[in-house]
């Protein structure tokens, strides 16, 4: 036996890591296991991070071109992608090296190589050119996050066919670029290149984008992101992809069937969701139970149904969020310390970094609708707000709903420039279970787009003082 | 579509329950009134059904946990399966599902560092603040209800400090009560007074079970009669010839007649009703500065099941007949076996009649089922020399206790009482006759 731990983490993504990090500073014996050379799992190498990466700097790539002239500065901006994958490539190294850096603060073990379950109690990491290695623990967390969701028939080869993967690293800016799924991944890569230069046309089987989202909010989002000149084709589905040359040609179909449509393409982005990661785990010989969705299938706990054998964030039920995971690491992490371990799934945000930005948390108007809950609305457009008029990011609005009777807030919608920043204030306060006169009564900067909240609050009550 | 399931009124003077088994896990599906979670009140075990059909997708508050009259059990999906399970060809990314904490399976308390089931740290009701989230995981750990905790935050909700302060009190109450310290006599005795430890060999061999609810009510109940009402004990003995005469000779014909057993009960029920018409005071309650007399008789008879004993009370015993009184004793005995007593059975009682005899008591000094004023200890019946007409005979005979409150029963009326029992009881035609 190499190593004898508290716990063993297998994957080092958001989930992963601090699951271990949290478990260290509470005096247990520590080891996270990684089958990538670097840390921070998809999130960090292959998804959130780079993605944000890019978001940000073709923003800035779009801004140039089109609204500093208007802001008084002359500027005539040419694209280097090859420089843009580079500040990307900086920006993961930044935050991966930073995990590294933690983990060996925190005095935990890293070993690299695949994990897999042994026994209960015991991991073998098999390593490139080098025997393989056996630890034991007395608990085990499997953190190993999700792959991308493939759709049969369609090879990706991550050149003309990509994943998400693929999309972070194109070499050159596609002229057409298709993409298949309307959901938080396809809109922001969808994004980037449209901004970079692509005609982007986004599939979707389902009569909306964002399936899930606040249908009044997606709705909005949609109509801005046509304005922006991104086109969508709903309820359809791509039934065929053939290569033509550097072409590819795309079927499309009706979702309710008929006659199909072909559509050129220069790269095909399949971005149809995520599917749990645990090839390799050895989870069938241990004997894990998995659901039909071959999600691990976990209690309040997240103790799977083998004594000591842990599971937390994309390989479990729930929203594939990387804040999610890091909060069910830390419950774990805490339970194992004999403290109380618990995760409020109703106050997860959600963000998507298009441009404007959605963020929600809470309860959609949907939702409240099927539950039967007597709900107010409070809605507060960006074009009244002072911060958003001398921006010129009067784009979207805040929504909030709350309890009809109680006033409690139940779900909050933020479409703008900076929703990602704004949603926290309103998860904050969905945590403290506080009321829409509570956040109305709480002092709001001026001139931020954090008053367009507070008046949203206010105008629960009818009372919103700047509409 | 999420439904909660929420706990059911319980009966007037219940206002929390713990909560047992559930008889569903997460992910399991149910039938709409199919029974899937049990909650031990004060008095009775009720079984929640389900509000709906569906897929049973949280629960909330695991087996132990205390809750109030409304509060969220757990949650029910009726709805059918989101649509992107029917998507697979072009369906979306990872957009958030709508219940997160779906079809996790159920708690299993397994891991040895499990902290305590939070009992009232969830929300209660619509409109009441929930602990913020930092003293809500301290209340978790230290086993504390929302009611347990003032709260000094807006609206009354319960802040860190709150939280931190209630377990210092609750620590700083042990180490008085520990110390030994005398506590005024209107201070309660602390609920967790610190126990001595035991020798280090003796406390690996000793067995630490929660008590449920019932048994923890039953001892609170108990401890109050005691410490409210100035209670004491009357004896008489009974001699039951006649009434075992009178039994041999028609229980035949009765149990053929009614298809319940002529047992004793309903002879003592019927002389309890008599005597307690003509000592009013027995009968009686005292509220505040005045006297309740209750022109109603409702006799509760103890039944013993082995989730402990409980009163289900026979109302308006004074217009039951006798293969009535039986059928409903039969009846309740039954019922309490199997935990489906309603607490409405249970409340309202006038008087008490508990029968040790059954196990075989000579002598008792019941203890009062408060508010009343009365109750009725039977014993067994045995076989004793007596002196009749100046011949020493034996008789069977059972000692009668009556406990009463004596702020309200003078001793000339409980005694009383207990005479007019016992002669109703050796005779009785008096019964039928109301003499």
């Amino acid at each position: 036996m190499a190593g004898s731990y508290d716990l063993i983490v297998i994957g080092t993504g958001p989930g992963g890591y601090v699951c271990a990090i949290r478990a260290a500073q509470l005096g247990l014996k520590v080891a996270v296991i990684e089958k990538r050379a670097t840390h921070g799992g998809t999130c960090l190498n292959i998804g959130c991070i780079p993605s944000k990466a890019l978001l940000h700097a073709s923003e800035r790539y779009e801004e140039a071109r089109h609204h500093l002239a208007g802001m008084g500065i002359e500027v005539a901006p040419k694209l280097n992608l090859a420089g843009m994958q580079a500040f990307k490539d900086q920006g993961v190294k930044g935050n991966v090296d930073g995990v590294a850096y933690l983990l060996k603060k925190n005095k935990i073990e890293v070993f690299h190589g695949l994990g897999t379950l042994q026994a209960p109690g015991r991991v073998k990491v098999a390593r490139d050119g080098a025997a393989p290695e056996q630890l034991e623990a007395r608990s085990i967390v499997i953190a190993t996050g999700s792959d991308v969701a493939r759709l049969p028939g369609i090879d990706i080869d991550e050149e003309s066919v990509v994943s998400s993967t693929g999309a972070l690293s194109l070499p050159q800016v596609p002229k057409r670029l298709l993409i298949i799924g309307a959901g938080v991944i396809g809109l922001e890569l969808g994004s980037v290149w449209r901004r970079l230069g692509s005609e982007v046309l986004t599939v979707e089987f389902l009569d909306r984008i964002l399936p899930g989202t606040d249908a009044e909010v997606a709705r909005s989002l949609q109509r801005l992101l046509m304005k922006q000149g991104m086109s969508f084709k709903l309820s359809s589905k791509v039934t065929q992809i053939t290569k033509n040359g550097a072409q590819q040609k795309v079927m499309i179909e009706p979702a309710a069937g008929g006659a199909p449509i072909g559509v050129e393409a220069d790269v095909v982005l399949v971005a149809v969701g995520r599917v749990p990661y645990t090839d390799g785990l050895g989870l069938e010989a241990a004997g894990v139970q998995l659901d039909n969705k071959k999600r691990i299938v976990v209690d309040a706990r997240y103790q799977t149904n083998v004594a000591g054998l842990y599971a937390i964030g994309d390989v479990i039920a729930g929203p594939m969020l990387a804040h999610k995971a890091e909060e069910e690491g830390i419950a774990v992490a805490e339970t194992l310390a004999g403290q109380a371990g618990h995760v409020n799934y109703d106050a997860i945000p959600n963000v998507i970094y298009t441009f404007p930005e959605v963020a929600t948390v809470g309860k959609s108007e949907e939702e409240l609708k099927a539950a039967n809950v007597a709900y107010k609305v409070g809605k507060y457009p960006f074009t009244a707000n002072a911060r958003a008029k001398v921006n010129k990011t009067t784009d979207g609005f805040v929504k909030i709903l709350a309890d009809a009777g109680s006033d409690r807030i139940l779900g909050v919608h933020i479409i703008a420039a900076a929703a990602s920043e704004m949603i926290a204030e309103a998860t904050a306060i969905l945590e403290f279970g506080g009321s829409a006169e509570d956040l109305a009564r709480t002092c709001h900067p001026h001139p931020t787009l954090t008053e367009a909240v507070k008046e949203a609050a206010l105008a629960v009550d009818k009372r919103a003082i700047h509409a | 579509m999420p439904i909660e399931i929420k706990v059911p009124a319980l009966g007037e003077s219940v206002t929390e329950a713990t909560v047992g088994q559930w008889f569903k896990q997460q992910g399991d599906a149910v039938a709409a009134d199919e029974p899937i979670v049990e909650l031990e009140t004060d008095k009775v075990t009720v079984e929640v059904p389900a509000p709906s059909a569906g897929v049973l997708t949280e629960i909330k508050v695991p087996q132990g946990g205390t809750v109030a009259v409304g509060a969220v059990l757990g949650a029910i999906d009726s709805g059918p399966a989101r649509a992107d399970a029917a998507t697979p060809k072009a369906a979306a990314g990872p957009t958030p599902a709508p219940a997160p904490h779906a079809q996790k399976s159920a708690a299993q308390p397994a891991a040895p560092a499990a902290p305590k089931p939070s009992p009232a740290a969830e929300p209660v009701g619509d409109g009441a603040m929930p602990p913020a989230p930092a003293a809500r995981k301290i209340m978790a750990e230290e086993g504390l209800s929302a009611a347990e905790v003032a709260g000094s935050g807006r609206r009354g909700q319960i802040l860190k400090e709150d939280a931190e302060a209630a377990v210092a009190r609750r620590a700083a109450d042990q180490a008085a009560a520990a110390a030994g310290k005398t506590l005024p006599a209107s201070m309660p005795v602390p609920a967790h007074a610190l126990r001595a430890p035991s020798g280090p060999n003796d406390a690996a061999r000793e067995e630490r079970v929660r008590m449920t609810r019932l048994r923890q009510t039953i001892a609170r109940r108990l401890k109050e009669a005691q410490t409210t009402a100035a209670m004491l004990t009357t004896f008489n003995d009974v001699d039951m010839s006649a009434i075992m005469k009178l039994r041999a000779e028609y229980k035949e014909l009765f149990e053929k007649r009614y298809h319940v057993k002529l047992g004793f009960m309903a002879f003592f029920v019927k002389a309890c009703v008599q005597a307690l018409r003509e000592v009013p005071a027995v009968n009686a309650e005292i509220d505040g500065e005045d006297i309740i007399y209750k022109n109603y008789y409702h006799i509760g008879v103890a039944v013993g099941s082995d989730r402990g004993l409980v009163v289900p009370v026979l109302r308006e015993a004074d217009r039951l007949s006798f293969a009535e009184i039986e059928q409903a004793i039969a009846d309740f005995g039954r019922r309490a076996r199997e935990g489906k007593l309603s607490i409405e059975e249970m409340q309202g009682g006038t008087f008490t009649i508990s029968n040790g005899g059954v196990y075989g008591s000579l002598l008792s000094t019941p203890i009062l089922n408060a508010p009343q004023s009365g109750i009725l200890g039977m014993h067994r019946i045995e076989d004793r020399a007596v002196v009749r007409n100046g011949q020493i005979v034996a008789r069977p005979i059972m000692n009668l206790a009556l406990s009463y409150d004596h702020r309200l029963v003078d001793g000339r009326e409980a005694v009383t009482f207990l005479v007019r029992v016992k002669e109703f009881l050796e005779d009785p035609q008096r019964l039928v006759l109301e003499l």
